[in-house]
């Protein structure tokens, strides 16, 4: 598989699962700090091996490696709580649960996408504006606003973060 | 096995994130792509957070457009900033459209000029030409009336598939209806389906706005651009991003072949069948599920039969009207 056809893929049917697998870790690994870089290792993890071939079942495949890393990183941390075992075998339950119909997907990202924006801090969320309603570029938006170059690119980067995190990362829990 | 990060997961994602508003907001040079392509193949997880992050925004901007589409607004119920805050430029681009084309409809109605048809036979493919610029080209089994004068331009896509090249004219936008649904060219090439019961609008280049224009209530359109593939049904409608190389590969038969990867046999067979009069026929579902990777020209059963008895050792019977195929 090229690049293009592995991002494709990702962003088509892995990203969705992404709350489901927050969920996941975060239900089993105690370290709350490193849930980011799991998030990250297991998409590096199916990511590699879709460039072989791409899973039959997306969500099998993505909690099945979520579930072998955090068995690994238990074994190598010698601290195999029992519960945690137990609760990695589980993994069947997120499984069968059903996903959400797509119309409430959609409602609920909206409302999402508001607190995102909601809860930007108000220069950054000002200059993710300018960007988009008013089709400003960077170096217009500088101008505009009066600070730095610098500064807009921090602004539009946590922008940017903050929404997809709230759209991904952020499913299926109330906000 | 994986290289151990280096970075943590955060910073990557700061790095990502300041090269996708790098290349989104401010100027982008050749210089820039290549050390963008540098970074992302450092590490599978610069791809990942990059694709993650630009897929975030895409998001975004395409629930933006959504909420933004008019028939959202509920009276008595004051719009937020934040909640109309993503383009509103493109809202108030559609509304302007949305106007020009009632007008423009109400008054082509008074004056009835003539529609041409055009429309091509099974494993038929035409290009119609038109003085404005603009290029359609009809697929097989296709019938198309148009309707283009100095105001207006409109082309009802009764059945079949086309692919759009417009010459893209704010004044005059380019209209495509395909049964209850109307896309609305926005300077585009693209390319309409219509499959009973469903309709797949893909976008080349360019963007265009698809809604149903006789349903005002309801919250199916959409603002389409280059990669978009927008799939509707009378429940409802998904979109998603396809790359420029699956768009390509669905635009073969422009070429006069088609393109499967892994498809699985039953739907190569369909595409087929949409060329042939004699239609090939899969007689047993574990046959149906066999994947099949290959181009092979539109007209040509034969060599698709050939190929499929060789490679998959299935048993090819031709009884003149029917080819079937089983174990």
């Amino acid at each position: 598989m090229s690049p293009g056809e592995v991002a494709a893929w990702f962003v088509r049917e892995v990203l969705p699962l992404e709350g489901i697998l927050m969920q996941y870790l975060q239900q089993n690994w105690r370290n709350k700090s490193e849930i980011t870089d799991l998030r990250q290792e297991v998409y590096v993890r199916i990511c590699e091996a879709a460039r072989e071939r791409f899973p039959e079942h997306t969500k099998r495949f993505v909690l099945t490696t979520a579930r072998n890393l955090l068995i690994n990183r238990m074994r190598h941390e010698n601290v195999v709580p029992i519960e945690a075992v137990a609760d990695l075998d589980a993994l069947g339950m997120a499984l069968d649960a059903p996903g959400p119909d797509q119309v409430a997907i959609a409602r609920d990202e909206l409302r999402r996408l508001q607190v995102a924006l909601d809860t930007l801090p108000p220069r950054c969320r000002e200059a993710m504006i300018l960007a988009h309603v008013e089709g400003l570029s960077g170096q217009e938006i500088a101008s505009r606003m009066n600070i730095s170059q610098a500064t807009v690119s921090e602004h539009l980067a946590t922008a940017i973060r903050a929404l997809t995190n709230q759209l991904f990362a952020e499913r299926g829990r109330k906000p | 096995m994986n290289k151990p990060a280096t970075r943590s997961a955060e910073e990557i994602e700061a790095q990502a994130a300041a090269w996708l508003q790098h290349r989104r907001y401010w100027a982008w040079t050749d210089a820039d792509q290549a050390e963008l392509e540098r970074w992302l193949e450092e590490a599978t997880a610069h791809y990942v957070a990059y694709w993650r992050l630009d897929a975030g925004l895409g998001r975004a901007e395409r629930l933006a457009a959504l909420q933004s589409a008019p028939a959202e607004a509920k009276a008595g119920e004051p719009a937020t900033l934040s909640r109309e805050w993503l383009f509103p430029v493109l809202m108030r681009i559609a509304a302007t459209l949305a106007i020009a084309v009632a007008v423009g409809l109400g008054a082509t109605y008074l004056m009835r000029p003539k529609d041409r048809t055009f429309s091509t036979p099974v494993g038929g493919h035409e290009t119609v030409r038109f003085s404005d610029g603009s290029q359609i080209e009809l697929n097989t089994n296709t019938i198309l009336r148009a309707r283009m004068t100095s105001d207006q331009r409109v082309v009802w896509l009764d059945k079949g598939e086309a692919y759009f090249q417009v010459k893209h004219d704010a004044m005059h936008p380019f209209i495509v209806i395909a049964g209850d649904r109307r896309i609305t060219d926005l300077g585009t090439a693209f390319v309409v389906r219509r499959d009973p019961g469903k309709l797949k609008v893909a976008v080349v280049q360019g963007r265009v706005w698809l809604d149903e224009p006789n349903q005002p209530r309801t919250q199916q359109s959409a603002m389409l651009t280059a990669g978009d593939v927008a799939t509707a049904t009378a429940s409802g409608m998904l979109v998603r991003k396809d790359t420029a190389r699956d768009i390509s590969s669905g635009l073969s038969w422009r070429q006069g072949v088609l393109v499967f990867k892994y498809a699985r046999l039953a739907d190569a067979a369909a595409e087929f069948n949409r060329y042939n009069s004699q239609k090939l026929v899969i007689a047993d579902p574990s046959v149906a599920k066999l994947t099949i990777y290959g181009a092979f020209p539109t007209g040509n059963v034969e060599l698709f039969s050939r190929v499929v008895r060789d490679v998959l050792g299935l048993q090819v019977r031709n009884n003149g009207q029917q080819i079937v195929i089983s174990r």
